[in-house]
Parts: structure tokens; sequence; C-alpha cells
């Protein structure tokens, strides 16, 4: 220690970093600069939110693919064989499991997002670090279960035989498409769960509704084709044709959709850093 | 002692206080606008006025930290004090950019720590390994730091053989010393410390007082909250009082410890109303506290083990009887280390109902406090609002009597040490004996 404090001595009279605190100013000031400062820390909590949940590795890793194929053997059954949905041009195991694959981890980091900042409240109320890493980090450490369901997809890929074409080198976008919906949406409901807190109770209804509205257990090709864009301002619309499209190879790729995904996603995410930023102030006070 | 470590300026920060509910529902907001939707399109329309009346109007507001300005030098450590509430740890909490000022501004030049707990962020399921890193990312070191610390951290919490145990499982003074030493390890420039070091036993807290000592000594920049006093003269070298926001001293820790104890003592009058240290709507306020026995004689002191009457005497300009209320007084020492409460609250589930004005007896039976002097902090609430908050409002003296029923004096050194409780011995022969 007493080595470590005189080469500090030493170095107190070199630039130090200085900080300014002042009562919050504008509606916008994000800082990178610090966000890529504390990206350790980010590292951590994305490290203890996997590190918790894969305690029990069984149940961890068993959970990760039973949630979607569970619901992807009810959705064959009910929706394939007994209402007799419209053939694919694909097996229902396989229609249904690519959408259940980013539909499950989107529910699942949307939720873990939202109750992030209420359930480190004390964490805020002691110690200071951008409060975005809280959402951030969940939105990335879901991708843990979305990485062993794909291997189960692999699994059944090969089993029915499909062969990935080169419609498959898209699906990191897709992917990167669902990542960010879900912190566009997480940062809203985050912030606003800090605020209001009987936003939890809305969630489950608001994530069920959101997958109905998403071509989940139905094709996309059932909205008229020319409404299809506005069908796509759900931007999890384009991410799950994007993920069905791009693992089958099979029917048209969503074009204008997935354009309008986007868009909407860049104007959620801008609106939900600013908010979450003006939250950030307060927060302390508040939670 | 060149540099400027920290300068703040004007800095001041409201809190809105008398709200039990501290968080809105969405629900209401969306109801309020849907049941009202021309009242709030009024509000709207009167913009200016209508926003601030709200706070004023209701005096519901409370200035924790109010037009502070201060300089800290590099190698300076500086102790805070003052009692409850009046807004040190505030100011510790905006100096660590935990929460905004509303007025101000503050410049820090250096890496800072801030240690407002121990153990922040430590997860039960993680064994100590694994929390040391996560508290230690968390604190704001580096991973190639804690790597680097490590041994030395495991050493001075003595957890060696638990470490890879979840901390679940750790008694509370493994858990407090593992947290402890992580935060110990922090070398920033500045370090923030908040009352942290009131934890674990008597051996680990001196431990904890050599290294907050061995930091000070190393001429790094410290600002230290504490209530002990004997830690404030031990570590710092400047003490900074604050009262009701303020800083009302600022000298050395030796004056500023002998300013704060003297403005514990200063004689107030016996009538509450004059107080202006208080909090609350103030649609009724506590006019008078008289000391009673049994027997409803008027006492100058109470005595240790004699049943005792504290009588709150109250006003308000209500006429009608104040509906739901909630009055407690709490005991505590002059350093405002409150040793226990007596509240309406808790010793029956009936709503209470007060005439407009009037006086509660709060009846002690066997007072169990020793000799020594006291203060008493009062609290009303009528239909969840705080009406009135009075910190050590006024002063409790307490003489010896025959608490254990043995008839012994309680030695004069031992004036003020607090909470009697009733108790025995027991001897057991060892074996061989």
């Amino acid at each position: 220690m007493a080595t470590t404090s005189t080469t500090r001595a030493a170095s107190v009279s070199e630039a130090l970093p200085t900080v300014v605190i002042q009562p919050p100013r504008g509606w916008l000031e994000l800082d990178f600069a610090e966000m890529w400062a504390y990206r350790e820390l980010l590292y951590f909590f994305v490290w203890r939110d996997i590190k918790v949940r894969y305690k029990q590795t069984v149940v961890g890793v068993g959970w990760a693919i039973l949630q979607p194929f569970a619901t992807m053997v009810v959705f064959a059954l009910f929706f394939g064989v007994l209402a007799k949905l419209p053939p694919a041009g694909i097996p229902y195991p396989i229609f249904f499991y690519c959408a259940l694959l980013p539909w499950t981890y989107f529910a699942g980091a949307l939720s873990g997002a939202t109750n992030t900042v209420v359930e480190n409240q004390r964490l805020i109320t002691k110690v200071y670090f951008p409060r975005i890493l809280l959402p951030l980090a969940s939105v990335i450490s879901g991708l843990v279960d979305f990485v062993i369901a794909f291997v189960m997809l692999l699994a059944m890929a090969f089993y029915y035989g499909i062969v990935p074409t080169a419609a498959a080198l898209l699906l990191p976008a897709f992917l990167l498409l669902a990542i960010l919906t879900a912190l566009a949406a997480g940062l809203w409901l985050s912030a606003l769960n800090a605020i209001y807190r009987d936003v939890r109770y809305v969630m489950p209804f608001l994530v069920q509704f959101w997958m109905f509205a998403s071509p989940v257990a139905y094709p996309s090709t059932l909205v008229p084709e020319r409404f299809r864009w506005i069908y796509g301002l759900n931007p999890m619309a384009g991410v799950i044709e994007g993920f069905r499209w791009a693992i089958t190879g099979q029917g048209q790729a969503p074009g204008v959709m997935i354009f309008v995904s986007a868009g909407v996603v860049i104007v959620m995410l801008i609106g939900g850093l600013v908010y979450f930023r003006r939250m950030e102030g307060t927060v302390a006070d508040v939670v | 002692m060149s540099e400027i470590a920290i300068r703040v300026e004007g800095l001041r920060k409201r809190y809105q206080i008398g709200e039990r509910e501290r968080y809105t529902a969405l629900r209401d907001v969306l109801g309020n606008a849907i049941k009202a939707p021309w009242r709030a399109l009024k509000a709207a329309a009167g913009t200016g006025r209508s926003k601030d009346t709200p706070l004023q109007k209701h005096g519901d507001h409370i200035w924790a930290v109010d037009s502070v300005s201060l300089e800290i030098h590099h190698g300076e450590a500086v102790g805070l004090i003052g009692r409850n509430g009046a807004g040190k740890t505030t100011l510790l909490k905006i100096l660590s950019r935990i929460t905004k000022p509303t007025e101000g501004r503050a410049e820090i030049h250096g890496r800072v720590g801030s240690l407002l707990e121990v153990g922040t962020g430590f997860h039960q399921e993680l064994t100590g390994r694994e929390n040391i890193y996560l508290n230690g990312a968390i604190l704001g070191m580096k991973k190639t730091e804690i790597d680097r610390k490590f041994d030395e951290i495991v050493a001075f919490a003595e957890v060696e053989t638990f470490l890879d145990t979840p901390v679940k499982h750790y008694s509370s003074g493994m858990y407090v010393r593992l947290a402890f030493a992580v935060a110990a390890h922090l070398e920033p420039e500045i370090l923030l410390v908040d009352e942290v070091l009131a934890v674990g036993d008597a051996a680990f807290q001196k431990k904890c007082l050599g290294k907050m000592n061995e930091v000070t000594r190393a001429g790094r920049t410290v600002v230290f909250v504490s209530h002990n006093m004997s830690a404030i003269l031990n570590l710092c070298s400047r003490g900074l009082l604050i009262e009701r926001g303020r800083i009302t001293k600022d000298g050395t820790a030796a004056e500023t410890a002998r300013a704060y104890l003297e403005s514990l003592q200063v004689g107030r009058s016996e009538n509450l109303l004059e107080i202006r240290e208080r909090w609350g709507r103030g649609r009724v306020k506590f006019s008078r506290v008289s000391i009673e026995d049994a027997q409803g004689r008027r006492l100058e002191h109470a005595m240790s083990a004699e049943t005792v009457a504290i009588v709150l005497h109250y006003e308000s300009q209500q006429t009608q009887t104040l509906q739901n209320c909630r009055v407690s007084v709490a005991v505590e020492d002059l350093y405002g280390q409150i040793f226990f409460v007596c509240s309406t609250e808790m010793v029956s589930n009936e709503t209470r109902n007060l005439p407009p004005h009037g006086a509660v007896r709060c009846i002690i039976p066997r007072l169990p406090l020793s000799q020594g002097r006291y203060n008493l902090t009062l609290f009303i609430e009528v239909n969840r609002e705080i009406e009135d908050w009075l910190p050590a409002a006024t002063p409790l003296q307490v003489v010896d009597g025959d608490f254990f029923g043995s008839g012994r004096q309680y030695p004069d050194g031992w004036e003020g040490k607090g909470v009697l409780v009733p108790h025995k011995w027991e001897i057991e022969k060892g074996p061989g004996s």
C-alpha cells in the first residue's frame, strides 16, 4: 500500500480526472465516453446475471431449451395440426421454433431489463455508475439462453434436413435488431417502472399482447400485402419474419417490413436513451 | 496542501417530505388524467404559477443541503459532523454523484471512491471469491487491480477457508469483514466515507480504524461522516459542522467536535413552539413536554426503573377531531443515536383520533435507562402526513434508580450508557473443578 500511494501522490500534479457536478440540465446529456470508461462494470453485471442464473447448470440450461421447445410443441399441435394453419412450406415445428427463438429471448430480456432498476435500488442509492449499464447488462446476459436454444434449433434443422442458404448470413443482423428492440423498450419500461411502481403489473399483459401482435403463432402473410408495412411498425414482426427466412431460406425476404422495423427501433432507442437519462438524475431519490 | 481536490459552490438540494408514498402509481396518474382532463388543461394553461405553488402551499419540502460552499485540498482528512438529518449524508451523496443537486455546482479533481455502505452489491448466491470481484468492480476497481490485491483482501477479511462458499452461508461477522476488506483496498485519490465503521465486533472495528488511519496518513483525501467523535478526532485534521443543511463551523476537528457538543447542550426554551428546527406541515405542533410520575405529578428528573409518563402537549388551529394520528417519541443519546422509539402505531392496531388540542401521555413502566442525559425526538402524523417532527426537541434527565433490585448504585463513570436490560448470571462448573 505504501508504495502505491507514493506513486499516486507523485501523480497528483499530473492531469487528474475532473468531474463537475451540477443540477440536471437540458434533456440530452448522453455521455458515451463515460459508458466506455465503465465497460468493465458492465462486464461484471453481465457476469453476475449469468453466474446467478446458471448456478445450477442443469436447471439453467434445461429451462433455456424447455421454454421455447414446449411452446413450440403446443403451437405445432394446436395451431398446426388441429387448427390447420395454411402450410408454410416448412415443417410446423421449425416454423414455430424459428419464431419462438427470438421471441423468447426478447420477452425474457425485456422483462429482465424492466425490473433491473428497481431490483438494484440498493445499489443505486449507495454507489454511482451510469445506470444504463443495468438494462444493458440484462439484455446482454439474456443472449446466453438464446445461444443454448439456438443449439436446439441446429439439432432440429439437422433432423428435418434443412440446409442453410446464403440467407443465414443475415441472421446476426436480425438478432441485432432483436437486441436493440429489447434494449429500446427496456429503457422506456425500466425508467417508467422506477417512477411508477405498478408498471410491473402491466408487464405480463404487455408481453402477451405483444406476442399476439407478432407473427409467432401465424405467418405474417396472413396480413394483406399492402398493410404489411404497418405491421412492420412492430419491430418484432420484422425480426421474426427475418429469422424464419434466414434460417429456412424459404419464402420471401421481409423487405419493406424490416426497414420499417429498423426505423422504428432507432426512434424508440433514441427516445428511450433520453427518457432513461432524465430519470437517472433523480432515481436515487425515488426508489 | 496546495491543490484543490473538491470545490463546492452554493450547493443546494431540495427534498419533498411528508409523502408517505414515495413513488407514484401510473394508475393514479392515468386515473387523474382521465377523471379530470380539464384540471390538467387548466394547470397547463396557468403554467408559471401552478408550477411552484404545490410546494410552497404545503411547505413540505426541506433543503437537505442549503448553500454549502467549501474547498478541500488534496491530502486533507475532513470530518463531517452533525445530527441525524442535518444533511451530512446528502452532501456525501451529491459529491459521490448518486444524486444530483438542485442548485449550485461542485468540482472534483481526482478519482473518487465512495463508501456509503459496506457490502454494496454483494450477492447472496455468489461465493466469497466472486463477490470480491463484483463488489470491487462496483466500487470502481479495475479487474487487474482486484487481481493484484486479491490475496491481501482475503487475508484482511480472514475468510480463506470459505472463499468458495456462497456468502449466504457466512456468519454476519464474516460477511461484514469481507465487505469491509474489499472497501478498505480501494485506492482512489479521494475517499468519501459514511458511518461505515459502526459494524462488526470491537476487534474488527479497531482494525478498520487502523486501516482508515493508514489511508489518511498515506496522504489521500478523505471526507468522513461519523457520529463517533473519537473516530473523527483520531482520523481527521479538519472538521465541518453541519446544521440544517448549512455549514456552521469550519475548523480543526477538535474545535468542531466541541462546537457540536455545545450546540446539543444549548439550553432550549421549554416552549417547543419557539423551536425553529422542525419539519412537517405544521398544522399541528408540539407545544410542551412534561415528565410525570405514575400519579401524574410533575417531575424534574425521571428515575430508572420507575414508571414515567412523557406527556406531549400539542396545539392546532383545527376545530375538528384529528383523524388517524400517529405519534412517536424517540429516545436518543446526545449524538443523535436512537436507543428506542415509542410509537402509537406499534402498540395497537386501532386508528387513533385526537382532539384538536390536548396532550398524549406515553407511559413507560420501569424506565430502562441508565442515569444520564438523553434527548427526545417528537413526531406526529395526521392522516399519513407529517405535521410536526422535532429532532432532539427536549432533554430527558434520568437519575439512578434501583433497576436491578439489588440496591446497587450505577457507577458514576457509566453515565449515559444507555438501555438497561433485566438479566441474571449463572455459573457453571468446568470439568475437573
